[in-house]
């Protein structure tokens, strides 16, 4: 958990270098970018909660 | 690199004997927001760190930082990744102005960068710990940032490799540095976990307030002076900015702290009935890493809402950060350095031009987080099994200061018993 949303956030550079290389509209260019930026929030979150301690009780 | 006009480069020296003032900034805010028992720690690390960023990168990190760069051809661009300086900046007196300029610049980024994760890991962190970070930071991470978004790398050429604006638009670092550093900062809050009762098992998080808001809030008004003469100097270095434009860099960055202290000001005020010091000097201080990439190249009303928007989001991340997701950063630099810089880049790109460039601020953010995030937390996390961050229990319980100098910061001062420890 802690490792496999870092491990998300390379994917999602890729996404958004692949929009560059592989389109020359500034439309698909951006969809893609932006699902890049997408991915790696995902894989941020799931690195965020990943590194979460354990609390019993939590926040009141 | 084009020439760089006489007066440009006499104006550019001068402003970055003024910017380290930035590095002395921060400095005291790391020490400020610590606890008393790890003030001297805090300060001594600080210099140290920045000094050893600085050795190394002189030494070998600007050799991957500077140069025309080492290039491979993909899709029928270049992308170039690498610089091909030389080590020890041999031969820098018979080099063109602007580069040694240029490493002038990033000998002080760098020695700025290294200071965030140190404040993050402010209590707990083990000066050998921090020395191994900022020389990591100086040897590869920080040259590699670098070379991509200033010098001749990949990134700065988006534009004209690809049509992307004006390439990817960062004079100031809000990237390269605060970023960067933010990312360093987090790793090191994740690796080493947070100081002692900060996170009981069960209840609310103990509040551990800084342990000297008038060095925290000195450290905002010094940065402020130094934060002026670096977004002028990177806008001279990186962006060829005419003269005339300097004043409006200037003023852009005043009104975006500004109105990032008066937005926190005004937040902390409504949220907790009083306005709260030590909120607003990391307000006023994401305005500022918001201001790096964006004031050499917005409007000042669009500088305003840069700030405004900084100030904002500053304490609540901070407060989202410690109450929601257990995450404990002293300095606040997650929120104040990594999200505002992002918010910075982000806003170079709305602000500054077309569609073009907001893409490729968008894919300078989508490296930055993609690549360096991943490769800072996983450096970070193997150098930690070499070299453990973290101080035992009881050099934690007398402070980082006994237990790392041998001395307090306040000799005088009576330690009071801390209930976290009991």
């Amino acid at each position: 958990m802690k490792f496999a949303g870092l491990l998300v956030l390379p994917a999602g550079c890729f996404l958004a270098l692949a929009a560059i290389v592989l389109f020359a509209d500034s439309l698909e260019r951006t969809a893609f970018v932006l699902c890049g930026l997408a991915v790696e929030a995902l894989g941020l979150g799931v690195a965020i909660r990943g590194h979460m301690p354990a609390r019993s009780g939590g926040r009141r | 690199m084009s020439a760089l006009p006489a007066s440009s480069a006499l104006l550019a020296f001068v402003l970055l004997l003024i910017a380290p003032l930035t590095i002395a900034g921060v400095a005291f805010l790391n020490t400020g927001l610590g606890r008393a028992r790890s003030a001297a720690q805090a300060l001594v690390g600080s210099i140290a760190l920045a000094a050893l960023a600085a050795i190394l990168f002189v030494a070998f990190g600007s050799a991957l930082a500077t140069g025309p760069g080492l290039a491979f051809h993909l899709a029928g661009k270049p992308w170039n990744l690498f610089g091909s300086g030389v080590f020890f900046a041999c031969g820098l007196a018979s080099q063109p102005i602007e580069a040694q300029l240029g490493l002038l610049f990033e000998l002080f980024a760098v020695a700025l960068t290294v200071l965030l994760p140190w404040g993050s890991g402010a209590d707990r962190l083990r000066l050998a710990a921090g020395a191994c970070i900022a020389a990591l930071y100086a040897l590869v991470l920080f040259p590699l940032a670098a070379h991509w978004s200033w010098d001749t790398g990949w990134m700065a050429a988006l534009g004209t490799n690809f049509g992307l604006g004006a390439g990817f638009i960062d004079p100031g670092g809000s990237g390269s540095i605060h970023v960067l550093g933010g990312f360093g900062a987090l790793a090191v809050v994740w690796i080493t976990g947070p100081r002692h009762g900060k996170f009981p098992k069960e209840g609310l998080s103990t509040a551990m307030p800084g342990h000297n808001v008038v060095y925290v809030l000195f450290g905002c008004l010094v940065s402020l002076v130094g934060w002026m003469a670096w977004n002028a100097a990177g806008a001279l270095l990186w962006l060829h900015a005419p003269l005339t434009q300097l004043p409006q860099t200037v003023l852009n960055t005043v009104l975006s702290a500004t109105a990032a202290l008066a937005v926190t000001f005004t937040v902390t005020n409504i949220r907790f009935g009083k306005p709260d010091a030590s909120l607003s000097a990391n307000g006023w201080m994401a305005g500022l890493v918001a201001s790096s990439a964006s004031a050499a190249v917005i409007a000042p009303i669009a500088a305003l809402f840069v700030g405004i928007i900084a100030g904002l989001v500053t304490p609540l991340l901070v407060e989202l950060f410690e109450l929601a997701l257990s995450v404990d950063d002293p300095s606040g630099a997650i929120a104040v350095h990594m999200v505002a810089g992002l918010w910075g880049l982000l806003a170079a790109g709305l602000f500054s031009g077309g569609p073009g460039q907001l893409l490729a601020q968008l894919i300078g953010i989508a490296v930055l987080l993609g690549f360096f995030l991943p490769l800072v937390y996983f450096l970070l996390l193997g150098l930690n099994r070499l070299v453990p961050f973290r101080a035992d229990y009881d050099s934690e319980r007398i402070g980082m200061d006994l237990s790392e100098l041998g001395g307090n910061a306040y000799p005088e001062f009576v330690m009071h018993r801390d209930d976290s420890y009991r």
